[in-house]
């Protein structure tokens, strides 16, 4: 057995543990969950609709996987699944486009910082927020030639107020994963 | 082999990640170059999701309902819920008679009322909003199963809401006006200038206005129909500032209806074009407010012979009696008044035959002032019993020769005469 048959063994079980039965449903039923509330809980909460809970999904995800594969894959699924309940005006893959690059530059981010400290996480969470927010307006604006209004200053707060949900998910999701590591 | 194997290791990343990006934007630009929308992906995820927050809103309604129904209101709530859809229908049916009653051919309209009932709806409730935070567009409980079709118009009572983006068969999206991509076409209610209203920039503008045009504030705009969405003569908003801009005129409207606040939504199933109307909107009626009060220069605090409190009741009542027996207060050499006698009561006012019997309150004559403690004794004043005592006149008029002055505490008091009346001062000169 040579170094290149170990090496693909290597990496096919880190994929089958990456893609674990449990973890795909897992990640499905998170998927949903932060899906869903962003489509219902602003009927509650009006100021929710600023919320951006499949974001935060994203860059945890991203944060979590030193592989960016994965992360920008687990991307590309949670934007098309938003860009599916998105106005029937705006094609699919809006969203798509932009959380795959966020979970590909928040897994390459991953590799050269220490994010296990929460500080970290949450100015990478808010630096990965105002992207995500001006690069699809940018998008819009480029792709579909739609003049949607940019208000960087409003952003930087729908930002802020994104850290402050993110920070107890966060520790929700890691409670989660030590529970199944264990 | 395994050098190609390495290189392909370290570039696995970006490689991935430059395909599914292409791969994305191939997806979206043959969207956008075809004009059509992906059905299929959305109907599944639509289909998966809603559901799901239909059961949760179900859940949320259903319990608070429950709790309010059966510990608080009991079935106060279903009818509550009954009259407010008999209530938002019979408002739409108001403002269709209101609108043709205000045009010429009443009888002709009336006739077409009849056989044809206006804008036929649905109820809908919104069960959710989009994914897309600056994008403005809900769903609604209702799909292609209760006849919805794309391209709808979905108002309330009050004024416009949207349309009707896309239909599946339990549910539909609603895009509303407040959308950046949403235009509708709107018609000032005075001068019917049309112009097409656009709420994508935070506020809501109706533009394509010249400056020539005149539009004042407060004016309605009512949808004019040639958006072919919405039926003509809903109404719209309010001008909140007309102002010449460059060309075009800056016109900012108040949108009547709440788009993204409503809960219970109206979708127009068959719409029918009104009349725009001539006068304001009738659902706007606002209580006429009422006339300022009095200041206190015109009456002096308090309104003369109305008694405010205990004291200028007693204070009428000594008065009263002061009259009757002819006493004045503090006026010198005046008999002390009995204070327990009672008060003669005041004589009905006999009323003409024939004259209303109220007569309006600026018809009435001047009232009279009350005495003032401590002012003049009239002596020679007819003796007139009490309640047909002279009308006062309202000017000021010079003192009369009959006023006895007061003088002073610690005066010398001239000895009085045994008989005849009581010598007055001459009077002040009067007053022009």
């Amino acid at each position: 057995m040579n170094e290149s048959s170990d090496h693909l063994l290597r990496s096919r079980r880190s994929s089958e543990s990456l893609f674990s039965r449990f973890q795909v449903v897992g990640l499905v039923v998170l998927t949903l969950i932060a899906v869903i509330s962003k489509f219902y809980l602003p009927r509650l909460i009006p100021s929710a609709v600023w919320l951006e809970v499949p974001l935060l999904l994203t860059i945890y995800f991203g944060l979590m996987r030193p592989d960016p594969v994965p992360a920008l894959l687990f991307g590309a699924f949670v934007g098309i699944a938003e860009d599916s309940l998105s106005p029937a005006n705006l094609p699919i893959g809006m969203y798509g486009i932009t959380k795959t690059l966020v979970g590909y530059f928040a897994a390459s981010v991953s590799q050269r910082f220490n994010v296990e400290n929460s500080l970290i996480r949450l100015v990478l969470c808010f630096f990965f927020y105002f992207f995500h927010a001006f690069f699809y307006w940018v998008m819009r604006r480029a792709l579909l030639q739609q003049l949607v209004p940019f208000d960087p200053r409003e952003t930087l707060l729908h930002g802020l107020f994104n850290i402050a949900v993110a920070l107890p998910l966060y520790l929700v999701l890691d409670r989660m994963k030590v529970s199944q590591e264990a | 082999m395994d050098a190609i194997f390495n290189r392909y290791r370290s570039y696995r990343s970006l490689i991935v990640l430059v395909v599914v990006i292409v791969v994305q934007v191939l997806y979206l630009a043959y969207q956008v170059r075809t004009g059509r929308d992906e059905r299929l992906i959305r109907v599944w995820a639509v289909s998966a999701v809603t559901p799901m927050a239909g059961i949760v809103e179900a859940t949320r309604h259903n319990t608070i309902g429950f709790l309010k129904d059966y510990f608080l209101l009991l079935d106060v709530r279903e009818q509550n819920r009954q009259l407010k859809r008999d209530n938002d229908q019979l408002r739409l049916e108001n403002v269709f008679y209101r609108n043709q009653l205000t045009t010429a051919e009443h009888a002709q309209t009336l006739t077409k009322f009849q056989t044809k009932s206006p804008s036929k709806t649905v109820a809908a409730r919104v069960i959710g909003d989009s994914t897309v935070s600056t994008a403005k567009a809900v769903f609604v409980d209702r799909g292609s199963t209760s006849g919805i079709e794309k391209g709808m118009a979905v108002v309330t009572p009050d004024g416009i809401v949207g349309k009707v983006a896309a239909v599946y068969p339990l549910v539909s999206q609603v895009l509303l006006v407040t959308d950046s991509t949403f235009k509708v076409g709107v018609e000032s209610q005075k001068g019917h200038v049309h112009g097409s209203l656009n709420c994508g920039l935070g506020h809501c503008v109706v533009e394509q206005i010249q400056n020539e045009e005149d539009i004042a504030n407060g004016e309605w705009f009512f949808t004019s129909g040639e958006d072919r969405i919405f039926p003509k003569g809903f109404p719209v908003g309010t001008v909140v500032s007309a102002q010449p801009g460059n060309g075009m005129k800056d016109v900012r409207l108040n949108l009547s209806g709440a788009p993204g606040g409503t809960e219970e939504v109206l979708v127009v199933l068959e719409g029918v074009h009104q009349a725009i109307p001539t006068n304001a909107v009738p659902e706007e009626k606002i209580a006429k407010p009422l006339p300022a009060p009095p200041s206190d220069k015109d009456n002096g605090g308090a309104l003369p012979g109305t008694v405010q409190t205990e004291a200028d009741k007693l204070k009428q009542k000594y008065q009263q009696l002061g009259k009757a027996q002819e006493h004045v207060y503090g006026a010198m050499y005046s008999n002390m008044p009995n204070f327990n006698a009672k008060p003669a009561p005041k004589p009905p006012v006999a009323a003409e035959p024939g004259a209303p019997a109220k007569t309006p309150p600026n018809t009435n004559p001047p009232p009279k002032p009350a005495p003032v403690l401590g002012a003049p004794v009239n002596k020679t004043a007819p003796n007139t019993p009490p309640g047909n005592t002279p009308k006062a006149p309202a000017v000021k008029q010079p003192r009369p020769p009959s006023v006895k002055p007061v003088l002073p505490l610690g005066s010398p008091r001239p000895k009085p005469p045994m008989e005849g009346p009581v010598s007055t001062a001459p009077s002040a000169p009067p007053q022009q």
